[in-house]
């Protein structure tokens, strides 16, 4: 299994995304290719889990759409992402959040994590 | 054809030049000692019989060990003759990955499937059982249904479907895309399943 995942990580590079976990707020720069064209897509939304290890992680982040909760399943490791940013971190108690999924409006909010320096 | 004795060592995905996400196994192919050559003149026909993998002696046979010491070689697991090299061998060369095989190429994957065991036909066949579970119906939701006909022909046709030993026999997988060789490690990537389980012994021919 190890030796899976050493041959895996030289295969495909991982680029440096800022740490980030189920709960936090992320908006996602997603290249999208249109024929020759090549144009960046922003998904905005609530990671609600991680799943896997190496380069067959992936996440899922939620958002709301017009009334209508959309997910959207991301590889780590996909050459698509062009970039991630954190806008805010969450104080969730699990590490995978789908009670969000039955929940709405105000229910639906997370409390934002404290950091003290 | 040209190939290789391989280990297999798992499976994983990677994203391809398009961006695309293959899922991929990774094999360990070779690298192969030639340990005989085979003449038109001597044998008939002309091939390499290559070996893989280390082998203590103690577990090695008199006439095996025999056919190794001739050529002064370590004895191996697996021998296996192959056609076709392009390049000239003779015995105790080593044949990497890289001389046999690129990226892009078509390969044939000869393996041993996983051993499943006695089956009955939903496993083994795909069929779909009998019927349905409610309106009386019992024991009959996975069972093969009629196997022929009646008081004319008699008998049930050979080569019928049933259950039996599924798993555990020889596959070849044909044409299956190298998307990488590496080298250095003597791997190769190609696309898609191969048979048999991790660490399991494969065949790569071209």
């Amino acid at each position: 299994m190890d030796k899976i995942k050493d041959i895996a990580n030289k295969l495909v590079e991982i680029q440096d995304w800022p740490e980030f976990g189920a709960g936090d707020t992320v908006t996602i720069s997603y290249k999208i290719k249109e024929g020759n064209k090549e144009r960046i897509q922003q998904f905005q939304g609530v990671v609600i889990q991680r799943r896997g290890s190496g380069i067959t992680e992936t996440f899922t982040v939620r958002k709301m759409s017009s009334g209508v909760g959309v997910e959207r399943i991301f590889p780590i490791a996909s050459p698509f992402i062009d970039a991630i940013v954190v806008n805010k971190r969450g104080r969730v108690r699990r590490s995978r959040i789908f009670y969000l999924r039955g929940l709405t409006g105000k229910a639906a909010r997370i409390k934002e994590k404290k950091t003290f320096k | 054809m040209p190939g290789l004795i391989g280990k297999k060592i798992g499976m994983t995905s990677i994203f391809n030049a398009s961006g695309k996400n293959v899922p991929c196994t990774i094999i360990e192919a070779g690298p192969c000692v030639v340990t005989q050559v085979k003449t038109l003149e001597k044998d008939g026909y002309e091939a390499i019989q290559l070996g893989y993998g280390a082998k203590s002696e103690r577990r090695t046979s008199k006439p095996m060990m025999g056919h190794f010491k001739k050529n002064g070689l370590a004895p191996m697991k697996k021998l296996v003759e192959f056609k076709g090299f392009d390049q000239e061998l003779s015995t105790g060369d080593e044949v990497k990955v890289d001389e046999v095989f690129n990226e892009g190429d078509y390969v044939f994957i000869v393996g041993r499937s996983k051993g499943k065991g006695f089956q009955g036909v939903v496993k083994r066949h795909g069929f779909a059982g009998v019927g349905q579970a409610t309106h009386g119906q019992h024991n009959r939701l996975r069972a093969p249904g009629s196997i022929g006909a009646a008081s004319y022909p008699a008998r049930v046709f050979k080569g019928m479907r049933m259950a039996g030993q599924t798993g555990n026999k020889r596959v070849t997988i044909e044409n299956l895309e190298v998307l990488k060789v590496m080298p250095e490690e003597g791997l190769i990537i190609v696309k898609g399943a191969v048979p048999g389980h991790k660490g399991a012994t494969v065949l790569i021919r071209k």
